[in-house]
């Protein structure tokens, strides 16, 4: 009876010990773009299990809070955002109905890249009479390789805290990561020079990044104000102001409408830069080096 | 400030000279006055040259800060190091009584409505009426709901929401006064207060975000429009890769088609699941049962006898309802932003059993009833150009042929409830409406509503939808 009782002592500890170290499992990140995924698989490796709420096609800002998302919130055991409210049309629907305390805000289960870095473009004032306008500033931070950078030393870090037992092959990932990504930062930029001054036409204001890293100028935007969508008017006196400064080129991204950007390239002259602007954008853009190099190679084609 | 440095820079200065002016007391007091004269002319000068310095440093700096972001293409600065702690970025912000205030939203809601038939008549025929929440409303100009909504985290426990419709006629309805909890894990959620039950699609859903300009028939006539309840609300997310969701809820039944009852017990119970999941990158689904037993006390309703006298009525009893309800999103990659679709229908079938008093006021008879009835409503919505939807519904509802005591014992004939009379009213709606922004919409509609067992009913609605403030996240 005593060996019973001790054996089922023993069974107790076991499960318990299991349900408090979820290590054994790979710890699940539910990821909301396609960037934060590729940059949580580089830290974690076979470590993590991670899903994607949105592709490089999707328009972040617009995303449905889908039912499969309500689903992988519930299990994840880490959420990585880009926050700066680039995602408050859906994450907080995925976040309340998501019955997962792990994930809340505050947790450490929940990672947001925007705070970590100097975000460009914060208003002075804002008023929804300026369109889809960011209070906390522009939240479309990836563009920027030194980003990255900072990012993925405060994501290794949150993996460490979060799943203890693989701390040191996430340190050790997290510097790999660094080196590689210094290398290849230094490779861009050197690759780049050409780039620096010259003038660019952009559609929303989500190249910021991309512009304050490498130099470029952003003579304009298609979009007269974030979210609103150009209207012919205002296209034919984007025409009239750009005659005086042409740009070299136009700047698309994979999940933006074409059209606009296709008209205006028509009439001043400039070609349409399609960019992958997420990983998975373009077939070249598979992973975040491959994003930047490819970013590279098609405004460095599009100079020519 | 430049002004007033000088002279406070000398005041300064002169207290510092004091145990100086106490030796220099005893000599002549104009050498004094010329020291001093001396001194602050000299001071006010190295003030000048530090002004002058100060500025020059700015515009260094300035510069510097230019050239940095300049030179950033050329030399691979280190990454920029911002302390994580502050999300907002604002560091040394003062202390502000208003930093926690809740998010408010307001929606601005109105129409324009040309109908055909007298809105005054308008029933559904075959069904015992709703006490609100029939109908599209009054004539010409309208001023709809004007809702009003509070929300916020009460604590790391706790999220609350209130939302208040200030409707047309100024009396204030509360639609929403609920908290949910934000702590417990393992999936579970639970709800109180009043809120707008989880079962079928549309029910939750506010008024602003629906894809016409009124409910189906079947959520008019069953629900009353909508369900809400005042009570508590369980729900249980299952941990699959797929979307599946238990909810229970419990209610005083005060909401159609329940009534208030002078009853400690539960009168509005409600058992629900939905099932979601996505198609590749472009479609997503869901889809849901749900059972609502309600209990009511005198639920009246206006109706006229067989000489067309008017009587009120009133039903004792219970209310069965169960639906089946499915809606399924498509766009291209999923980005609605320029083109989606979205099918959404839901089928109801309501059994009601218990006693019909027929003229309480009156004769005041009683009776049997019981009923079997059902009703089904599909739309589909679609985006063709950005900023602009189509949409079409159908409505179609089936009030069989309810068995009424009183006019089976022979007491009155069928003639006396003209209500009740077997119907299968159906509508067809069309729509256009178009987005400015994510923030506002205009919209026009166009039914042939034969809802009336006599005459249709043609119905133009034009509708304006603003929302300002803090907007929240969108269910599915």
């Amino acid at each position: 009876m005593a060996r019973h009782n001790h054996s089922l002592l023993a069974l107790v500890t076991v499960s318990l010990c299991a349900g408090a170290l979820p290590a054994q499992a790979a710890l699940k990140v539910l990821a909301t773009t396609p960037d934060w995924a590729a940059l949580v698989t580089e830290l974690g490796g076979d470590k993590v299990n991670v899903y994607t709420a949105t592709n490089a096609f999707q328009d972040v800002h617009r995303v449905d809070a889908k039912p499969s998302l309500v689903a992988r919130a519930r299990t994840a055991d880490l959420v990585v955002a880009t926050g700066a409210d680039l995602e408050i049309g859906w994450m907080p629907v995925l976040l309340q109905d998501s019955g997962n305390t792990r994930i809340q805000p505050g947790s450490p289960g929940y990672f947001e890249a925007a705070p970590l870095v100097h975000l460009l473009e914060v208003p002075s004032a804002v008023d929804r009479s300026m369109g889809d306008i960011h209070p906390l500033g522009n939240p479309h931070v990836t563009l920027d390789p030194r980003n990255i950078a900072t990012i993925a030393k405060a994501l290794a870090a949150r993996l460490v805290l979060i799943d203890s037992a693989n701390a040191a092959y996430y340190a050790a990932r997290g510097e790999d990561f660094q080196t590689r990504w210094q290398q290849a930062a230094e490779r861009w930029e050197a690759r780049a020079a050409p780039l620096k001054g010259v003038g660019v036409v952009v559609i929303h204001r989500d190249q910021a990044y991309l512009c304050n890293w490498l130099g470029m100028k952003e003579l304009a935007s298609i979009e007269p104000k974030p979210g609103v969508p150009p209207s012919a008017g205002y296209l034919a006196e984007l025409v009239t102001k750009l005659a005086a400064t042409p740009p070299k080129m136009i700047l698309r991204n994979a999940y933006n409408d074409p059209r606009a950007a296709e008209w205006l390239a028509e009439r001043i002259h400039a070609p349409v830069v399609l960019l992958p602007y997420s990983v998975g954008g373009t077939p070249e853009a598979k992973d975040l080096f491959g994003l930047f190099d490819d970013t590279i190679n098609r405004l460095l084609a599009a100079l020519k | 400030m430049a002004k007033l440095t000088p002279i406070a820079g000398a005041i300064v200065f002169g207290c510092l000279l004091l145990p100086n002016a106490g030796q220099a007391a005893t000599n002549d007091v104009t050498t004094l006055r010329a020291e001093l004269e001396a001194l602050k002319s000299d001071y006010t000068s190295r003030v000048q040259a530090l002004e002058a310095r100060i500025k020059q440093l700015e515009s260094e700096v300035a510069t510097a800060q230019l050239s940095q972001r300049g030179a950033a293409a050329a030399a691979p600065a280190p990454p920029p190091a911002f302390p994580q702690a502050s999300p907002v970025a604002a560091p040394g912000k003062s202390s502000n009584a208003t930093a926690f205030n809740p998010a408010i939203s307001m929606i601005l809601t109105g129409n324009y409505a040309s109908l055909s038939q007298d809105p005054a008549t308008y029933r559904v025929a075959g069904f015992i009426p709703p006490p609100s929440g029939e109908g599209p409303g009054a004539r010409s100009f309208n001023l709809d709901e004007s809702e009003l909504t509070v929300a916020s985290n009460v604590d790391p426990y706790f999220f609350g929401n209130v939302t208040a419709a200030i409707q047309g006629d100024n009396s204030i309805d509360i639609e929403e006064a609920y908290f949910k909890t934000l702590a417990l894990s393992n999936g579970f959620t639970i709800k109180g207060g009043r809120f707008f039950s989880g079962t079928g699609y549309l029910n939750e859903i506010h008024s602003h975000n629906w894809d016409f300009v009124d409910q189906p028939l079947v959520y008019q006539v069953f629900l009353g429009g909508q369900l809400a309840q005042d009570g508590a609300q369980i729900r249980w997310l299952a941990p699959t890769d797929y979307f599946i969701e238990l909810g229970a809820e419990a209610g005083s039944g005060r909401s159609f088609p329940g009534t208030q009852r002078n009853s400690n017990s539960l009168a509005s119970d409600a058992l629900f699941t939905h099932l979601g999941g996505d198609v590749g990158d472009s479609t997503s689904w869901r889809l849901g049962v749900s059972w609502l037993d309600a209990r009511s006390t005198d639920r009246a309703y206006e109706d006229l006898d067989q000489s067309g006298t008017p009587v009120t009525n009133a039903f004792t009893g219970t209310s069965r309802t169960w639906i089946a309800d499915g809606t399924l999103k498509w766009a291209p990659h999923g980005d609605p932003t320029y083109h989606q679709f979205k099918l959404q229908g839901e089928y109801m079938h309501r059994a009601e059993s218990g006693q019909l008093a027929f003229d309480v006021t009156g004769r005041n008879l009683v009776g049997e009833y019981n009923s079997s009835q059902s009703g089904w409503y599909l739309q589909a919505v679609y985006e063709f150009m950005q900023r602009w939807r189509a949409g079409l519904r159908y409505d179609s509802m089936r009030s069989g042929t309810p068995s009424i005591g009183l006019v089976q014992l022979g007491l009155l004939p069928l003639a006396a409830f003209p209500s009740l009379t077997s119907a299968s009213p159906e509508r067809t709606t069309i729509m256009v409406d178009w987005s400015l922004s994510e923030f506002s919409r205009l919209r026009a509609q166009y039914a042939w509503d034969d809802a009336r067992a006599t005459e249709r009913d043609r119905q133009l609605l034009l509708q304006y939808i603003f929302a300002m403030g803090a907007h929240g996240a969108h269910k599915f």
